[in-house]
């Protein structure tokens, strides 16, 4: 073995196929960049379409956010700490859609909450509920695929966690609900957080289930990447500042977890 | 042998047309296989290579059809089809993308892209705006007024704007002086994409070409669009300078005019070219 000290100079064909690997990732960005009007950003940002459809996405990722977290966290814990029977099967279910191609999600969607599935239809008809074509259908679609992301973040924390500082507060009297919330919350809060801002991001770049769900109704469903994808035709300068605002939110996704990512060194 | 004939008229059809294809003495004349019946072999079709045609989605099913047609007169011909809206698409041919003929739902599509084109666009085809609705149009829908009109703030399913239908469909409705709350209508990208927001989805009706209505079949019902409200499409088809072939692209705008393509057309719901 060779220790940290002994490292040799890395080989000629792992440096080449590397920057070829950091090319082909950077190369679209900086095509981005550089065909952006920087002129009119501003212009093309302050668009009633593009407040329109950031003002959408910033509210749907949220509440996908905001269910992920909810639903996500007993999830998780459930997963991390109770030996209930089928937990390997139920996991593999929850990160299904992290794999799921979105638009198969759409499909899966439309197919359970369409007013003519038995679910979709009933929902309508006892409480007056359409789901597609609709905002909350929106948020639906976003939780689906964003979901994954925040409990396999949270899970291994869980892991990860020493669960003697439980015992001993059991020990000393805590009920389980003080536990979670002054022992176990803590201890996993960073995790709880790069689980949500990954979610966020997740669903705030959601476009195959959401156009095939949801639709594509100005105001109502048109959220960033579908606005991005209408625009290119019709006004690409549009479409590429809304890229922009996609890719600088990304930028900072990554530096808010650059701890956990992108290492100490 | 009737099935034998008809399987030889687009061949023949297609050797006329083009002079591309024809008979010699030495190759392709009728060949007498072991049983003794006449091999399918009367012409030979000598574009062969690859190419890709990018069509209009309207197109989907008459040109899959017409490619699978041409396939089996040219022998060793792959034709790849890619359908989208046709602002899309030249958009696409615009930025380079391998295309070796277009045939777009609109002329101003095939004019955009004249830098990239080899001669001029050539109609080969018209078609018409329709409304659908669910299978045995529980609303009632009669007109496009209805839809402007929908009960339970229902969802009208049209074209992206850009996109030829999503033009069209605004010009039919602006002859009928109609004009739907766009807080009620979902875009489709292209004709395909809104039909199935009507098939699949949850939208009450929308508007698409009479060709996407037949092609869905029972899955909508159609209601027409009077004359003085609608909107005819001429579809033009034109060569592209692309990394395909170039005769087998210049054989198949040629067919497109041939009576066994027209026929083809035909049966999808398109009116002959004028």
């Amino acid at each position: 073995m060779i220790g940290r000290r002994g490292r040799r100079r890395p080989p000629i064909v792992a440096l080449a196929l590397g920057a070829v690997a950091v090319a082909l990732i950077a190369i679209p960005l900086v095509g981005l960049l550089q065909r952006a009007a920087w002129g009119s950003l501003v212009d093309d940002l302050t668009d009633p379409a593009s407040t329109e459809a950031l003002r959408l996405s910033l509210t749907t990722s949220l509440a996908a956010t905001g269910v992920a977290l909810v639903l996500g966290l007993p999830l998780a814990w459930l997963l991390a700490r109770t030996d209930l029977p089928g937990r390997a099967v139920v996991r593999a279910l929850v990160l299904l859609p992290m794999v799921l191609p979105p638009v198969v999600g759409g499909v899966a969607l439309l197919s359970a909450f369409s007013l003519r599935s038995p679910l979709g239809g009933w929902l309508h008809d006892v409480f007056g509920l359409q789901l597609t074509f609709s905002t909350a259908g929106v948020v639906l679609a976003e939780t689906f695929v964003a979901l994954p992301f925040f409990v396999i973040t949270v899970e291994a924390a869980l892991r990860q966690a020493d669960e003697r500082y439980e015992q001993v507060a059991a020990t000393l009297g805590a009920r389980p609900a003080t536990i979670f919330r002054r022992v176990t919350l803590p201890a996993i809060a960073p995790a709880v957080g790069a689980g949500a801002v990954l979610a966020w991001a997740r669903a705030l770049g959601e476009f195959g289930a959401t156009v095939t769900f949801a639709g594509n109704i100005a105001g109502r469903t048109r959220t960033l990447p579908l606005a991005v994808y209408l625009a290119l035709e019709s006004d690409p300068d549009a479409a590429i500042a809304l890229s922009l605002v996609l890719l600088a939110v990304s930028f900072v996704v990554l530096v808010a977890l650059r701890d956990r990512w992108l290492g100490r060194s | 042998m009737a099935r034998t004939c008809k399987v030889l008229s687009p061949l023949v059809v297609l050797a006329l047309a083009l002079g591309a294809c024809g008979s010699s003495s030495d190759e392709g004349t009728t060949t007498t296989g072991a049983d003794g019946s006449a091999s399918r072999s009367l012409v030979t079709c000598r574009a062969s290579g690859e190419i890709t045609v990018a069509a209009a989605a309207s197109l989907t099913e008459a040109f899959t059809t017409i490619g699978d047609q041409m396939e089996a007169a040219c022998e060793d011909a792959a034709i790849t089809f890619t359908f989208d809206s046709s602002g899309k698409l030249s958009e696409q041919i615009l930025s380079g993308a391998p295309v070796d003929v277009f045939a777009s739902a609109d002329e101003g599509n095939a004019e955009k892209v004249a830098d990239e084109a080899v001669g001029a666009p050539e109609p080969f085809a018209r078609n018409q705006l329709v409304i659908v609705t669910k299978p045995g149009n529980p609303e009632g829908i009669a007109s496009l007024a209805d839809l402007a009109d929908l009960a339970d703030a229902g969802v009208v399913a049209l074209c992206a704007e850009d996109a030829p239908c999503g033009r069209f469909a605004g010009q039919a409705l602006e002859a009928a002086s109609v004009d739907i709350d766009e807080g009620r209508v979902t875009r489709g990208q292209n004709a395909k994409a809104t039909l199935t927001a009507v098939t699949e989805g949850d939208a009450v009706a929308g508007i698409v070409y009479v060709t996407d209505a037949r092609a869905a079949g029972d899955g909508v019902e159609a209601v027409a669009i009077p004359e003085d409200q609608n909107v005819i499409a001429t579809y033009p088809v034109v060569a592209i300078d692309g990394p395909g072939d170039d005769d087998l692209a210049d054989a198949f705008v040629a067919y497109l005019q041939t009576d066994a393509a027209q026929q083809v057309l035909a049966d999808a719901g398109f009116l002959a070219p004028t």
